[in-house]
């Protein structure tokens, strides 16, 4: 029995984080989830169009909720992978219920466009929120022909799905313990990681290269101490940050930090069997080809990657923060 | 009648802003406890935390809270929102204060709002974000020394990942965007 969902793809996802759309696709009939394009959106205005514009951002969106509800044959669930996205989507659908002053500003701009949204009509959801809510564990386990056996992963949330949290589907704002859930359902170690929901900077990178490279050191350092041999993102904001940009932060520091960053759907891919080039390795900037190679599997490597230290042992225990060093704990028995 | 009540009276900042912040901001509620600012990843970097700002648009000092780069530096983490003990939407009142600040054009670095607007910009020509436009328009005026570095290493690197295109996609009905966004200023103007 296939899942029917209205899917937002986000110009992130198309572009930038290519390899998070080929993972969900490759993955989604081991899912049993079927995914339609909700057609001619646009984009979803990131945390630029409020800057400039707050009621323009909301019309904005208000297009593509319009354009969705539309097209809602069956399916009132319109799902998106980025966070971005996401939040922006279900925050214009929550002030909308919220203040019908609001709705009605939304929908005389959507009317300019001979459209309509009314608030609450669609139910707006994260992957992982479909993953674990509606998929379940039981069905990702029995997908599972490769188990991740001795990978230790450090799961990355970000912001913008934890929180705000408009309709509570996380329950904890600042410890999630949802991505954890799957990793371990695929077999991997799970290591604890208190930065898990802290910020990956966002834009900051074209803003301030202190002030972002400084956020992302604070996460790549606390993967490394804890001993993670790959971080899994679910946004494609925070895997550019974490991954590209990891690399600048490297050269602006004089560090060698080495944690190759995936989107978690590109490492159930890999557990379930699929082929590693159809589900995007070889297009991280950090190559996971070593750390995926310690569990015996063998990922591509594409040209000018940037290789894993030649150090022996950990890379750079003395580097970064002077943070007292905690004793990596063997797991976590995280709870959903 | 007491002052408060006197609808001749010029409107604080403080109402300003509640007014222009779509949905509650309940700015007004704040206890001045500093959660916000100890939860704040980009706090150290910030001319005042987001209590300090909260104080100064109480004390009616629109020239400085415009000035400065505290709603240019946050990042939307919505840490401060979700810990706030009054349940001020912070990070909606931090967008409020960014509308109002373009407007105002007192913050001299422009870095952050100009993102911004090329951003909008382009959304509004494509109906798409467009990545290569984007990073090049920007750093070229605002980071150019640091240009062939970024195209060599980053930029580079993105296009030979089939992580980037050098050409926009543009939606279909762009024109009915424009429409929608057009009116949505007008109201917003309104």
């Amino acid at each position: 029995m296939m899942a029917k969902y209205l899917f937002y793809p986000g110009c992130s996802m198309e572009r930038t984080a290519r390899p998070y759309l080929d993972s969900v696709l490759a993955i989604r009939e081991a899912l049993g989830i079927e995914l339609e394009d909700v057609h001619d959106w646009n984009c979803c205005g990131a945390t630029e169009y409020p800057a400039i514009s707050v009621m323009g951002a909301h019309a904005l969106v208000g297009r593509n909720l319009a354009l969705a509800a539309q097209q809602s044959n069956g399916s009132r669930t319109l799902v998106a992978g980025c966070s971005a996205c996401y939040l922006n989507l279900a925050k214009t659908d929550h002030y909308m219920r919220q203040s019908p002053d609001l709705a009605a500003k939304v929908n005389n701009a959507l009317g300019a466009g001979g459209l309509a949204y009314q608030a609450g009509s669609l139910t707006v959801r994260h992957f992982l929120d479909i993953f674990i809510n509606e998929v379940g564990l039981e069905k990702i386990r029995s997908a599972v022909v490769k188990p991740l056996k001795g990978l230790r992963v450090a799961c990355y949330y970000g912001c913008q799905v934890p929180r705000p949290d408009y309709d509570q589907r996380f329950k904890n704002h600042e410890y999630p313990t949802q991505l954890e859930a799957i990793m371990k359902a695929c077999g991997a170690t799970v290591i604890d990681f208190p930065m898990k929901s802290h910020c990956c900077g966002g834009h900051m990178t074209q803003i301030s290269e202190r002030t972002a490279y400084g956020m992302i050191r604070r996460l790549v350092a606390g993967a490394e101490q804890y001993e993670a041999d790959i971080m899994v993102s679910l946004c494609p904001m925070c895997q550019l940050n974490l991954d590209a940009y990891q690399v600048e932060m490297n050269k602006f520091f004089k560090t060698h930090f080495h944690v190759p960053t995936v989107f978690f759907t590109q490492l159930m891919g890999i557990a379930f069997g699929k082929d590693p080039l159809a589900l995007g390795f070889g297009r991280e900037f950090v190559s996971a080809k070593d750390a995926l190679g310690k569990i015996g599997l063998d990922v591509p490597e594409s040209e000018g990657q940037v290789p894993a230290p030649k150090k022996a042992g950990r890379a750079s225990k003395q580097e970064g923060l002077p943070m007292p060093i905690m004793p990596a704990p063997k797991t976590f028995e995280g709870e959903v | 009648m007491n002052a408060a009540n006197d609808p001749s009276r010029p409107r604080s900042f403080l109402e300003e802003v509640v007014a222009a912040t779509l949905g509650k901001s309940r700015l007004e509620m704040c206890i001045q406890c500093g959660t916000c600012g100890g939860s704040c990843p980009s706090g150290m970097d910030m001319d005042h935390t987001p209590r300090g700002i909260f104080a100064l648009i109480r004390a009616d000092m629109r020239e400085e809270v415009l000035a400065s780069n505290t709603p240019w530096y946050c990042v939307s983490c919505y840490y401060c929102t979700v810990r706030c003990p009054q349940e001020v939407h912070i990070t909606d009142v931090m967008y409020t204060l960014k509308n109002i600040a373009i407007q105002a054009g007192l913050y001299e670095d422009n870095t952050a709002a100009d993102l911004a607007t090329t951003f909008v910009g382009q959304v509004e020509q494509y109906g798409r974000s467009f990545e290569f436009g984007l990073a090049t328009r920007h750093n070229l005026k605002h980071h150019p020394l640091n240009m062939p570095k970024m195209a060599a290493g980053l930029g580079l690197g993105m296009l030979s990942r089939g992580r980037m295109d050098l050409t926009p996609t543009r939606i279909q009905g762009v024109d009915q965007l424009k429409r929608i966004l057009a009116r949505a200023r007008e109201l917003e103007a309104a």
